[in-house]
C-alpha cells in the first residue's frame, strides 16, 4: 500500500451563488520515498487536497489514510509523522529564526535540549545564521520560505507536504530552494507537492498529477507528460502578419499537430519532438519563401500548454479564477 | 521500562521521559500544560517586542486615569463620594474589558498569518494555543492593572478595606477579564479580519462601558439606560470592585438585584462565560484554516 492514499475526496463549500466543489472525486497514491507534484492552476483544489491529508479540514466525502494511520479519525497520530509548509511561510515575525524553530520542536515535544540541539542545526543546514538571533522581520520572502521549510523538518518527518513551495519568490531564491528540496528527497522522504509550475513539477518529482476542476484529469511522469503534450515548441515571430499563412503551412510541415498563430496573427507556435532540428527546418523553409522574423526560437511547454491540450482551455480562464475566490469568499 | 540509554546519549530519547520523544507521545496532561506554556512563553515574547503593544497596555491605563479625574473630576459631582474614588473602579474595568479584545485580534491574525495551520498540523494539545493566548493576555491585564492601582495613588485614590478584600478585588477584575478573554478569542476564530474584532469591540463594548456606572451614578441617567446600566455586566463588575476597594462611600445602591449582589452576579458570570466558551473555543480550533 502507498504510503499517501486518498480516495474519492470531495470538499463542497457553500457560497452566495451555489455550492463551490473545491474537489470532485479526487484519487492519490503516492508510494514510500517517492515525490509526487500536484500541477494545476490557482482553484484547481491543490491546497484543499493537502489541507486534507494535513488534517487541517475535513472532507464532505472520501477517505485519506498516511502510513496506515486514517488521517480523518485519528488526525493526532497523523501529525506525529508529518512535516508541512504552507502556500504563506507561517513563520512568527517578532521571533527569531532559532526561536520559531526550537518552538516547533517544543510542540513536537522533542524536549527542552533537543529542541534546541535541533533548531541549531537547522539555521546551519539551511543557511539562515544571519536570522537565527534576529527577529524574521525584515528579512526577504526567500529567508521566510527556508525558515517556514525548517520548521517542516524539525523532526525529519516521514511524509512531508509543501505548498507550492515557490510561489512568489525571485529566481534565485526558487533555485536555491529547489536545491535544498532536492536534497532533502534524495534522503528518502516521501514528499507531495503542489506547483504552477510544470518546470518545478519536472525538477523535483518522480510523478505529476494534473489537477483540473477538483480532480486528478492526467497521471504520469514529465517525460509521459511531455509526450503527451509533444516535448518542446519552435516559435516564430512574424515581421508581417500578411505572411501568417503560409508561415503556418511551413511549421505544421515539420512539427507536431496544428500550429497555432497567437493573438496578434504574428507569433505562430508549434510542438516539435525532435526540437532543434525542426526548428533548423523550419527558418530555412521561412527563408527560401522570404518570410521576414522578429524572432525564433525553441521554448519549454509551461502548465498552460498542458491545460490546452488535455483540457482544449487555457490554465487561466476565467472560471478558474472565480472558483477560487468563491472558495475564498465561502472559507 | 525499555533500555537504558546507552552511555553518552541523552535520556531525552528514552520513552519514559515525562518531556516525550517526538515518537512516544507525552500524557494529555504533561502534553496540555508543556505546550500551553510554550505559546505562552511564544506571546510573551511577542508582545515584548511590539513596543506599540506595550504603550497600549502601559500608557493608555494612566492616561484615562488622570484625563478622568484631572479633567471630568472637578464638574462631575458624585454624591456621596469623592470623584477619584468613585471613578477608579470604572476605569480598572473599562480598561480589563478592552485589554481582553486582544485575544480576538490575536487569533484573527495568526489566523490570518497562517500561524493556526502551523500549530495545527503539530501533533500539540488542542487547546494549548487557546491556553496560551488567553494566559498571555491575562499577564497583558495585570500589568494594566498594576499600573492604574499606582497611577491611582499618585492622584489620591485609596483601599479603604483590608488587604485580603483588595485581592479579591483585583483578582476579581483579572478572572472577568480572563474569561472574558474566551469569548474573545471565538470571535477572534469567527471573523475574517482583525480588524473586524477592533471596530467591532469599539462599536459594542463603548457603549457598554459607558452606558454603566463606571462613571456616573447610574441613577443620573434617563429612565431606560437607568434600567440597563444597572443590569449591565460591566456595571457589577464595578459595583463589585467598588465595594472591595472600599470606594462606595455613601452612594446609594440601586435596587436591582445584580446591584445589591454584585460579588456573587459577577462570580456568576465568570463561571457562565467559562462553562460555555471554553468548549466552544476549543471546538471551533480543531476546524479553523487560513483562506
Amino acid at each position: 500500500m502507498a504510503i499517501i492514499e486518498a480516495e474519492g475526496l470531495k470538499k463542497t463549500y457553500s457560497s452566495k451563488s451555489g455550492p463551490v466543489h473545491a474537489l470532485d472525486g479526487m484519487n492519490l497514491s503516492v508510494p514510500q520515498g517517492t515525490v509526487k507534484a500536484l500541477l494545476g492552476p490557482n482553484g484547481a483544489g491543490k491546497t484543499t487536497v493537502v489541507k486534507i491529508l494535513t488534517t487541517l479540514i475535513q472532507p464532505t466525502a472520501g477517505t485519506a489514510h498516511i502510513d496506515g494511520i486514517d488521517v480523518l479519525r485519528e488526525p493526532k497520530a497523523a501529525r506525529r509523522i508529518i512535516g508541512v509548509s504552507g502556500q504563506y511561510s507561517a513563520v512568527d515575525e517578532n521571533l527569531t529564526g532559532f526561536e520559531n524553530l526550537e518552538m516547533v520542536g517544543r510542540l513536537y515535544h522533542l524536549g527542552a535540549r533537543e529542541s534546541k540541539r535541533r533548531a541549531q542545526e537547522l539555521i546551519e543546514q539551511f543557511e539562515l545564521t544571519e536570522a537565527g538571533n534576529r527577529p524574521v522581520k525584515g528579512f526577504s520572502g526567500g529567508m521566510r520560505r527556508r525558515i517556514d521549510l525548517a520548521g517542516a523538518l524539525v523532526i525529519n518527518p516521514k511524509i512531508l507536504f509543501l505548498d507550492e513551495p515557490t510561489t512568489g519568490l525571485d529566481p534565485r531564491s526558487r533555485l536555491s530552494l529547489w536545491g535544498i528540496i532536492k536534497d532533502l528527497v534524495r534522503d528518502g522522504t516521501t514528499l507531495l507537492l503542489t506547483t504552477q509550475y510544470l518546470e518545478e513539477a519536472d525538477q523535483l518529482s518522480d510523478d505529476i498529477a494534473v489537477i483540473d476542476g477538483g480532480k486528478a484529469i492526467a497521471e504520469g511522469t514529465a517525460d509521459q507528460l511531455k509526450a503527451q503534450i509533444g516535448g518542446h515548441r519552435a516559435v516564430v515571430s512574424l515581421v508581417h502578419s500578411s505572411d501568417a499563412a503560409s508561415a503556418r503551412e511551413i511549421l505544421g510541415r515539420h512539427g507536431d499537430g496544428e500550429p497555432l498563430v497567437g493573438d496578434d496573427g504574428r507569433s505562430i507556435e508549434v510542438a516539435v519532438s525532435d526540437g532543434p532540428r525542426a526548428l533548423q527546418y523550419i527558418l530555412s523553409d521561412l527563408g527560401e519563401s522570404g518570410i521576414e522574423l522578429h524572432d525564433a526560437g525553441m521554448r519549454r511547454p509551461s502548465l498552460d500548454d498542458v491545460f490546452l491540450t488535455l483540457t482544449g482551455r487555457r490554465a487561466e480562464a476565467s472560471d478558474t479564477k472565480d472558483a477560487s475566490t468563491q472558495k475564498e469568499a465561502a472559507a | 521500562m525499555s533500555v537504558l540509554a546507552p552511555e553518552g546519549r541523552q535520556p531525552e530519547h528514552q520513552q519514559a521521559s515525562p518531556s516525550g520523544s517526538g515518537v512516544e507521545p507525552p500524557s494529555e496532561l504533561a502534553m496540555w500544560f508543556s505546550d500551553g506554556w510554550t505559546v505562552t512563553k511564544r506571546n510573551l515574547t511577542k508582545l515584548k517586542r511590539s513596543p506599540d503593544m506595550l504603550v497600549f497596555a502601559i500608557l493608555q491605563p494612566i492616561m484615562f486615569v488622570l484625563l478622568f479625574s484631572q479633567i471630568y473630576g472637578g464638574s462631575i459631582e458624585v454624591e456621596g463620594s469623592d470623584y477619584t474614588q468613585y471613578l477608579m473602579a470604572g476605569i480598572f474595568a473599562q480598561t480589563v474589558i478592552f485589554g481582553s479584545t486582544f485575544s480576538g485580534s490575536a487569533m484573527a491574525q495568526d489566523l490570518k498569518d497562517g500561524i493556526i495551520d502551523r500549530f495545527r498540523t503539530l501533533p500539540m494539545s488542542s487547546s494549548a494555543v487557546l491556553i496560551g493566548r488567553t494566559n498571555s493576555d491575562l499577564v497583558l491585564n495585570a500589568l494594566s492593572v498594576i499600573i492604574m492601582m499606582g497611577t491611582g495613588l499618585l492622584v489620591g485614590w485609596r483601599v479603604n478595606t483590608s488587604l485580603s478584600s483588595a485581592l479579591a478585588g483585583i483578582g476579581l477584575l483579572l478572572l472577568f477579564s480572563y474569561a472574558f478573554s474566551w469569548v474573545m478569542a471565538l470571535l477572534g476564530m469567527s471573523v475574517k479580519s482583525p480588524e473586524v474584532i477592533n471596530n467591532a469591540s469599539f462599536m459594542i463594548l463603548f457603549p457598554l462601558t459607558f452606558i454603566s456606572n463606571a462613571f456616573v451614578l447610574s441613577s443620573t441617567l434617563p429612565g431606560p439606560l437607568e434600567a440597563f446600566a444597572n443590569w449591565n455586566p460591566v456595571s457589577a463588575l464595578v459595583q463589585a470592585v467598588r465595594e472591595l476597594f472600599g470606594n462606595t462611600g455613601t452612594v446609594p445602591v440601586p435596587d436591582a438585584w445584580p446591584m445589591q449582589n454584585a460579588v456573587v452576579t459577577v462570580m456568576v458570570g465568570i463561571v457562565l462565560m467559562l462553562v460555555i466558551f471554553v468548549p466552544l473555543c476549543i471546538r471551533k480550533f480543531a476546524s479553523i484554516s487560513s483562506r
